[in-house]
């Protein structure tokens, strides 16, 4: 396909020229996949659509042309008005709609009667469509899908569920040509490889990647702080270059530290420059207000956490600050993307490290940038709780041929390995419960009929099935309102941190301090307080870690006295005196440290393994101590490394690290351990065992719901080879836990080597400020459970 | 894990009787002689599956058999009363699979053996025992759910109660028995019981003065329910 003399007057009129990568695309309109990465403003959307546009309008034809696939429902949005403009300038004949959760459902009605011609939706709309029974005929006649953002889709299961129903639909639609739009990314052939129909049949388009970004680190009058994650040192000269720059973006990584910056930016904001906070606890109408400001050029900053990673593309913004360490190089690139949006101009971007470490990891990380170096994070084998869903939805619109099922299923990049095996014990699964009791036959969900196909025993099954769609399993939160009639929304938060409030405590959330009144039908009622120091910290949540090549990176330059030129010399200088009283980290090895401070003795392990890893050695270390007899009291965790206290001193901590016990430690406490039962509660969701807890369905005070742990644990003492025990190993396997980053951290224990010095060292100071202590566990937890409930009995004058 | 009922138990008196409450969530009184569970919901999963709802491991009947198995080995009782709910629903008790049933028969076997009637199971089990509406003895009398009124020396169930408690180490969740000075409520005995917050209003409103909850778990915990609790 070549672009009609309309479409050539159209750029024209426009002044433009197309870019090469989307006359590639439009020459390759009848290939069967093609991946396109091109850097965030090089008109990857036109590119995808281009092929589109022309077809139709050289052909035009009614029913569904071309599907579109966006992870955010704002960008399906978002697009459909973009398209609008060329479809009405170029006179086409082409309806747009999108099809969200949001879509309001008489147009979700008609759409399904009558497709348009583009239709654009989100990965778990796409599965409700294709679990209908009139699937075939509301995709009859489809051409083409273009999934966007796909490099962040990959890495996570919404992903998987998409490329799952890709595969559904070249069953249905056999001449489907597929586009994968995506930024830059570490490994474009894998990423090919996931979203071909069969291996080796995707192609990859690399568009021009543009400018080298113009990245550097914020060097401030003050050194930053030992310690800590907020950046509230740099507020000031933060403040600076925001008033230089035409609009910013600042990054930070998590909610808790963007309320606190955002507090301290506004702190020193004396002449009132317009900045706005966003982030996902935030209201969505707060979020929409925020967006809507951005896109009106009324804002000159915006405070965010990764909830603007993707998304709408804002031209005007002309710088990014990532405040922290951005502990992943390819999103640091993405977020660097951000700025600059005119693909001629280099983005400009600064790195604000929160703390000495930081200083080196920050370092690092612009290193990484500039080779190219960007780290893995995509997931090797699709995950089986997504295939159970997908097999009961696939149910949904009909019955089931197994033998066909599990062909269509291998076409699906992430599941190209998976063997027939597998994939009986999922059907097994969704049809009996596969309990190596066999409880259910009565009750089966699928039964196998007489031509050996399967389908729901109950049609009426299908309603729940539809229901509990989905792999994104939310943390179950509350919204906060100001107390009062019709009180305005400020936001949620998680469940766990609503039930440590007492009425009288202070937070921040939105940017501003409120105090907590009470609970009301499952909402959260503050007042306003003035005061500026909340009593409690803000809402928890999961940590990122530090990816492992960013860590290899950064034990680099520890390491390496040559590469410490680049570094303010307040972090040499630092560097300098960790060599001279202790030693240096090095790579494969593994440096320990033990000394005594205020009648403690102290442990720091250097592991670089990452904070979840870390979390885990220093659970696992403080068991085998106690065992030992050495007293330990408490640690803390880091990306970097783990500190332990204890009564006694670890003159040879090679016992403590020996492979053998640590693995066994390990077995024992991953299947006790909480982030297990989270995560088997995540899969048993997606699997369809239990179902999600529907906003609104939720079943406040009544006793009828019970937790998940009781399965976990049954299953664990009656049936430990079930798929369900499996499948949560795997994913703690995946990352939740960062089994695979102990296991890297324990071969390298062989080259331990440990310093007994006199007094802490350069190192070990800043871990000693580190918040986030954890006390041990195990006897303290029933001791701290005595000593609450006696400090209340004594309050109640009991006791 | 940890289930040492003799060694970690609660010592209180209700109307004058003395009792214990063990941390299995069963109610032991050593005078009579009479152990006391409450909401055993056997054949739960069982009956969500035959409802059509999701297949849940089906190993939630043989758990609690096994802790009542340990209860009455320990004990040795005279008389076993069921404070209701003891089956999820009357068809589930008549579908106990023939190995369940007869492992419930010898537990019957040489004691007495008392159903209170409950709402998930209204009517005669017909597995041995006694079915009864409620059951008075001496100063207490057993029943499945509290009166407004009148529940002076009452042992009930029903309300599954549990207790959080924002600790040191974190926020820890417990079963619970709630007492007053007149009435005890225990907390479910079944493997697949929820709960509901021993703060809820529906509980609250049906204690008296002096209110409190006994946490079970390795160690009992006491625990008042007074006003001066958090809310959340």
């Amino acid at each position: 396909m070549t672009l009609p003399p309309q479409f050539q007057d159209w750029f024209a009129a426009r002044g433009w020229a197309p870019h090469r990568h989307q006359l590639d695309l439009l020459a390759r309109a009848e290939a069967r996949a093609t991946l396109l990465i091109a850097p965030t403003g090089g008109g990857k959307t036109l590119a995808g659509f281009l092929p589109t546009l022309v077809d139709l309008a050289e052909r035009p034809r009614t029913g569904m042309h071309t599907l579109y696939v966006s992870p955010l429902k704002a960008l399906a949005a978002d697009i459909r008005r973009n398209l609008t403009t060329p479809v009405a300038e170029l006179n086409l004949d082409i309806r747009v709609e999108d099809r969200t959760g949001d879509t309001p459902s008489s147009a979700r009605a008609r759409q399904r009667a009558d497709p348009p011609q583009i239709l654009l939706t989100t990965p778990e709309s796409l599965a409700l469509l294709l679990s209908y029974e009139d699937a075939p005929r509301i995709f009859a006649g489809l051409r083409r899908v273009v999934v966007d953002e796909i490099h962040a889709l990959a890495e996570s299961k919404r992903g998987d569920q998409l490329i799952l129903g890709l595969s559904r639909l070249e069953t249905l639609c056999p001449s489907l040509s597929r586009v994968g739009l995506s930024a830059t990314v570490d490994d474009p052939a894998a990423l090919a490889e996931y979203l071909a129909p069969a291996t080796g049949a995707c192609d990859i388009v690399e568009a021009d990647p543009g400018p080298a970004p113009n990245i550097r680190l914020l060097e401030t009058e003050d050194p930053p702080p030992w310690a800590g994650a907020g950046g509230r040192y740099a507020a000031r000269a933060i403040l600076d270059e925001i008033r230089k720059a035409a609009t910013t973006l600042v990054f930070i990584n998590t909610r808790a530290t963007a309320e606190l910056f955002f507090q301290e930016l506004w702190a020193h904001n004396d002449e009132g420059l317009p900045i706005a906070l966003h982030h996902g606890s935030l209201s969505r109408e707060a979020r929409a207000r925020v967006e809507g400001a951005m896109v009106a050029g009324e804002l000159k900053a915006i405070v965010c956490t990764g909830s603007l990673d993707l998304g709408i593309d804002w031209g005007d913004v002309d710088l990014v600050i990532q405040v922290g360490a951005p502990k992943n190089v390819k999103r640091l690139v993405q977020r660097i993307g951000r700025a600059g949006h005119r693909y001629d101009t280099p983005s400009r971007a600064l790195l604000v490290p929160a703390n000495r470490f930081e200083v080196v990891e920050c370092r690092a990380a612009l290193d990484a940038v500039h080779a190219g170096d960007l780290d893995r994070t995509m997931s090797d084998a699709g995950p089986l709780d997504v295939l159970c869903q997908h097999i009961l939805l696939t149910a949904c619109a009909g019955p089931i041929d197994a033998r066909a099922l599990f062909d269509e299923v291998r076409g699906a990049g992430p599941y190209r390995a998976l063997t027939r095996a597998a994939f009986d014990r999922c059907l097994d699964f969704c049809a009996t419960g596969g309990y190596a009791l066999r409880a259910y036959d009565r009750y089966q969900r699928l039964r196998e009929g007489d031509d050996g196909r399967w389908s729901l025993r109950d049609p009426r099954a299908a309603r729940g099935i539809r229901m509990n769609l989905g792999t994104i399993i939310a943390t179950e939160t509350l919204s906060v309102r100001f107390r009062g009639r019709g009180g305005k929304p400020i936001g949620e938060v998680e469940e766990p941190f609503a039930a440590t409030l007492v009425p009288g405590d202070t937070f921040l959330i939105g940017g501003q301090t409120v105090r907590y009144e009470g609970l009301r039908e499952m909402t959260i009622e503050v007042s306003k307080q003035p005061s500026k120091q909340p009593k409690i910290a803000v809402f928890g949540g999961m940590k990122m870690a530090t990816t492992l090549e960013l860590s290899r990176r950064v034990v680099e330059t520890l390491a390496d006295p040559a590469k410490w030129r680049t570094l303010p010399a307040h972090t040499a200088d630092w560097l300098r005196l960790q060599a001279e009283i202790s030693e240096l980290p090095e790579p494969g090895g593994l440096l320990t440290e033990a000394f005594w401070r205020g009648g403690r003795a102290y442990l720091a392990v250097y592991s670089f393994a990452g904070r979840n890893a870390n979390q885990t050695l220093g659970l696992l270390l403080t068991r085998r101590m106690e065992r030992e007899r050495l007293d330990p009291v408490g640690f803390v965790a880091t990306d970097y490394a783990v500190l332990i206290w204890s009564l006694k001193r670890v003159d040879d901590p090679r016992p403590l690290l020996s492979p053998e016990g640590m693995r066994d430690g390990l077995e024992t406490w991953l299947s006790e351990n909480a982030v297990m039962k989270r995560t088997f509660r995540a899969s048993a969701i997606i699997a369809g065992l239990i179902e999600r807890n529907l906003p609104g369905k939720r079943k406040t005070g009544k006793q009828a719901t019970f937790s998940s742990d009781i399965l976990y644990d049954t299953l664990r003492k009656y049936d430990p080879g079930h798929l369900m025990l499996e499948i949560t190993r795997a994913e703690a396997a995946r990352g939740l836990v960062d089994f695979d980053r102990i296991e890297e951290m324990l071969a390298r224990t062989e080259r331990n080597r440990h310093v007994i010095a006199s007094h802490v060292t350069p190192f070990a100071a800043p871990l000693m400020l580190e918040m986030g202590r954890v006390p041990i566990q195990g006897l303290a937890t029933e001791t701290a459970l005595e000593e609450e409930a006696q400090r209340m009995m004594a309050e109640a004058g009991l006791g | 894990m940890f289930r040492f009922c003799i060694l970690m138990s609660f010592k209180f008196q209700l109307q004058g009787a003395e009792l214990v409450a063990c941390s299995t969530g069963a109610l032991w009184w050593p005078e009579a002689r009479l152990l006391t569970v409450a909401d055993l919901h056997l054949g739960r999963a069982e009956r969500l599956a035959r409802r059509g709802g999701t297949l849940l491991p089906p190993y939630d009947t043989m758990e609690t058999l096994a802790r009542l198995e340990a209860a009455v080995l320990e004990f040795d009782p005279r008389t076993v009363v069921c404070l209701g709910d003891s089956f999820d629903d009357l068809a589930a008790a008549h579908r106990l699979e023939d190995g369940i049933r007869a492992r419930l028969s010898s537990l019957l076997l040489g004691r007495r053996w008392v159903w209170v009637e409950g709402n998930h199971d209204p009517g005669d089990p017909q597995l041995g025992g006694t079915h009864m509406a409620e059951l008075a003895r001496g100063p207490l009398t057993f029943r499945h759910i509290t009166h407004r009124t009148g529940g002076r020396g009452e042992v009930s169930g029903h309300f599954h109660p549990k207790m959080s408690l924002t600790t040191r180490a974190g926020r820890i969740t417990r079963p619970c028995f709630l007492r007053d000075r007149e009435r005890l409520i225990l907390p479910a005995f079944g493997a697949y019981t929820g709960g509901l917050d021993a703060r809820d209003p529906a509980l609250t409103r049906r204690l008296g003065l002096g209110a409190e909850a006994i946490l079970t778990g390795p160690t009992p915990v006491r625990v008042p329910l007074g006003p001066t609790q958090q809310t959340a």
